[in-house]
C-alpha cells in the first residue's frame, strides 16, 4: 500500500483520500492498525478535539503500531491539523493530555494579539519564515494556505519548525523532524500551493 | 495577515414532486455539481452548500449527495440543511464536508452545538442565524426564515458563541436575494459581541456591498449567492477590488 489515512473516527478523511489521488498516490483510509505495516506513508488526519483524537488512537489501538512504524521502521508520517498538532508530547485541549511525542512541546490554545484577531483562525493565511526541507521545496514565502483551528503547537526546538504564520503574534505553521511532518494547514484544502505539499510528502 | 473569504452560497432545494429520492437526488446532483467544479476550478476560498427542504421535510442531510460533491471539491466546504444531532455531524464530515452549519436545531437543542465542538471541534461548527428586524430589534428566525424564535440576535450571537460555535454566518432574510446590499448594522450588531469570525450574507448585489460588509461591519467573510449565479461578477474580481480597496484577500 502506497499511503494509509489513518482513519481514528475524526474527521473529514474523504478529501485527504481525493487530493493524495489526484497527486498520483493511491491512498487507502485503513481502520486497522496492522495495515501501517505495509504503509509506505502515513498521513494522520483529524479534525476535533486533542484529548479526543488521543482516546480514539488510544482505544483503537493505533499507538503501539503508530510508534513501531514511525519510531522503528521511520515510514514517513504526515500529520494535518489536529493530526499535527498530536505529534506534540503534550496537548492542552480542554485538558492536560500527553501526545504521541514525536515532537517536542506543546499545544495551546491561540491568544489573540491584535485587534480584529477571532478566534479559530479560519481561512487563508500565508506562511513565512521557511526552513530549507523536503515539504515545503519551492513553495515561497508568502504563499497562502486554509487554516481552520484555535489551537497551536508550541514547539520547543528551533530545528523541528518549518515555518510561521503571521495571526496571534505568530504561530508554527508547520513542523517536522526527519521523516516525521506535519501541517496546520490543510493541504487537501489548500489548491495549487497544497497539492505542492502531498507531492512533496510523496517524493520523502 | 489573514484574508477575508469571499464565500459562494449554493442553495439546493427539491423542485416539484418529491417521491423517488434517487431520482430527486439525481436532479440536485445535475445542477449543484458542475457549479460546484466551476468554483472549484476558479479556486474560490471556500464553499457553502445548505439543503434548503432537509429541515421542513425533517430528513437528514443528503450524504451521498454530499459524498458526490466532495469529490469534486477540493476547496473548504460548508454544508447544512437537516442537522438534528450529533451523529449526523460526524456523518456528514465523514462525507467530505470540512465544517456543518446548524441552523434550525440549534433553537431546540442548544447542546448540539455544544457537543458538536466538543467531539470534532469549534472550527467545523458554524452556527447559521436568520435575522428580520421587528419593531426596531432584530430577531431570530428558524426555519428558512420563516418561524421568528423570539429570540434576540444579540441574545442568541452571545449564547451559540458560548456553547462552542466556532463561526456564525448571519443572513438577513428580507435582504436576501434582493441584491440590495447587506444589512450593515445586523452584521455590526453581532461583530462588536463576539470574538469568532462572523460571515455575512444576504443581499450583495455589487462589490461595493461586500466592501461596507467588511470595513462597517466587520466581517470576516462575506457570501453571497444571487451575484454570482444571475450577474456577470465574480469572486475573483469581488476579491480583486476589495484588494484594491486595501481590505487583504487571497488573489489565487
Amino acid at each position: 500500500m502506497e499511503t494509509a489515512i489513518i482513519d481514528y473516527g475524526m474527521g473529514n478523511l474523504l478529501s485527504v483520500q481525493r487530493a493524495f489521488e489526484k497527486c498520483g498516490s493511491e491512498a487507502a483510509i485503513v481502520d486497522n492498525p496492522l495495515e501501517l505495516r505495509n504503509a509506505e506513508r502515513i498521513i494522520l488526519p483529524g479534525v476535533g478535539a486533542f484529548p479526543d483524537a488521543m482516546n480514539n488512537l488510544k482505544n483503537g489501538c493505533w499507538i503501539e503500531e503508530l510508534n513501531r512504524a514511525v519510531l522503528q521502521k521511520e515510514t514517513p508520517i504526515l500529520g494535518i491539523c489536529l493530526g499535527m498538532q498530536l505529534l506534540a508530547a503534550k496537548g492542552y485541549e480542554g485538558q492536560e493530555c500527553l501526545g504521541l511525542g514525536y515532537i517536542p512541546g506543546e499545544v495551546v490554545l491561540l491568544d489573540a494579539k491584535e485587534e480584529g484577531e477571532r478566534i479559530p483562525h479560519v481561512g487563508w493565511n500565508e506562511i513565512e519564515g521557511i526552513a530549507d526541507t523536503e515539504l515545503l521545496a519551492g513553495i515561497p514565502s508568502g504563499t497562502n494556505f486554509y487554516f481552520v483551528h484555535s489551537y497551536h503547537f508550541r514547539v520547543k526546538n528551533q530545528e523541528d519548525i518549518l515555518c510561521h504564520t503571521p495571526y496571534c503574534g505568530s504561530f508554527v505553521s508547520a513542523v517536522g523532524r526527519g521523516h516525521i511532518v506535519g501541517t496546520q494547514f490543510h493541504p487537501e484544502k489548500s489548491q495549487k500551493a497544497g497539492f505542492r505539499v502531498i507531492k512533496n510528502f510523496l517524493r520523502m | 495577515m489573514l484574508k477575508v473569504r469571499v464565500i459562494p452560497t449554493l442553495l439546493f432545494k427539491s423542485v416539484g414532486l418529491v417521491k423517488g429520492i434517487g431520482f430527486d437526488a439525481w436532479r440536485r446532483v445535475d445542477t449543484v455539481l458542475p457549479a460546484i467544479k466551476v468554483y472549484n476550478m476558479r479556486e474560490v476560498d471556500e464553499l457553502i452548500l445548505l439543503d434548503l427542504d432537509a429541515t421542513d421535510e425533517g430528513r437528514e442531510p443528503d450524504y451521498a449527495s454530499i459524498r458526490d460533491f466532495s469529490r469534486e471539491c477540493f476547496v473548504p466546504f460548508c454544508v447544512g440543511g437537516g442537522i438534528q444531532e450529533v451523529g449526523q455531524i460526524r456523518e456528514l464530515l465523514r462525507a467530505g464536508a470540512d465544517k456543518v452549519s446548524i441552523n434550525s436545531a440549534a433553537y431546540r437543542n442548544l447542546a448540539l452545538v455544544t457537543e458538536g465542538a466538543r467531539l470534532y471541534g469549534s472550527q467545523c461548527i458554524v452556527v447559521s442565524i436568520d435575522c428580520r428586524k421587528v419593531e426596531g430589534e432584530y430577531y431570530c428566525f428558524s426555519h428558512n426564515g420563516q418561524e421568528n424564535t423570539g429570540i434576540l440576535l444579540k441574545d442568541w450571537a452571545k449564547a451559540v458563541e458560548k456553547a462552542g460555535a466556532g463561526e456564525l454566518l448571519i443572513t438577513s432574510v428580507p435582504l436576501d436575494g434582493t441584491m440590495g446590499g447587506y444589512d450593515i448594522n445586523m452584521i455590526k450588531a453581532v461583530t462588536g459581541i463576539v470574538k469568532i469570525p462572523v460571515i455575512a450574507s444576504g443581499g450583495a448585489g455589487n462589490y461595493e456591498h461586500m466592501y461596507q460588509a467588511i470595513r462597517d461591519g466587520g466581517a470576516s467573510a462575506v457570501a453571497a449567492a444571487s451575484i454570482f449565479h444571475f450577474t456577470e461578477q465574480t469572486p475573483k474580481e469581488a476579491k480583486e477590488y476589495l484588494f484594491q480597496r486595501g481590505v487583504p484577500t487571497r488573489i489565487a
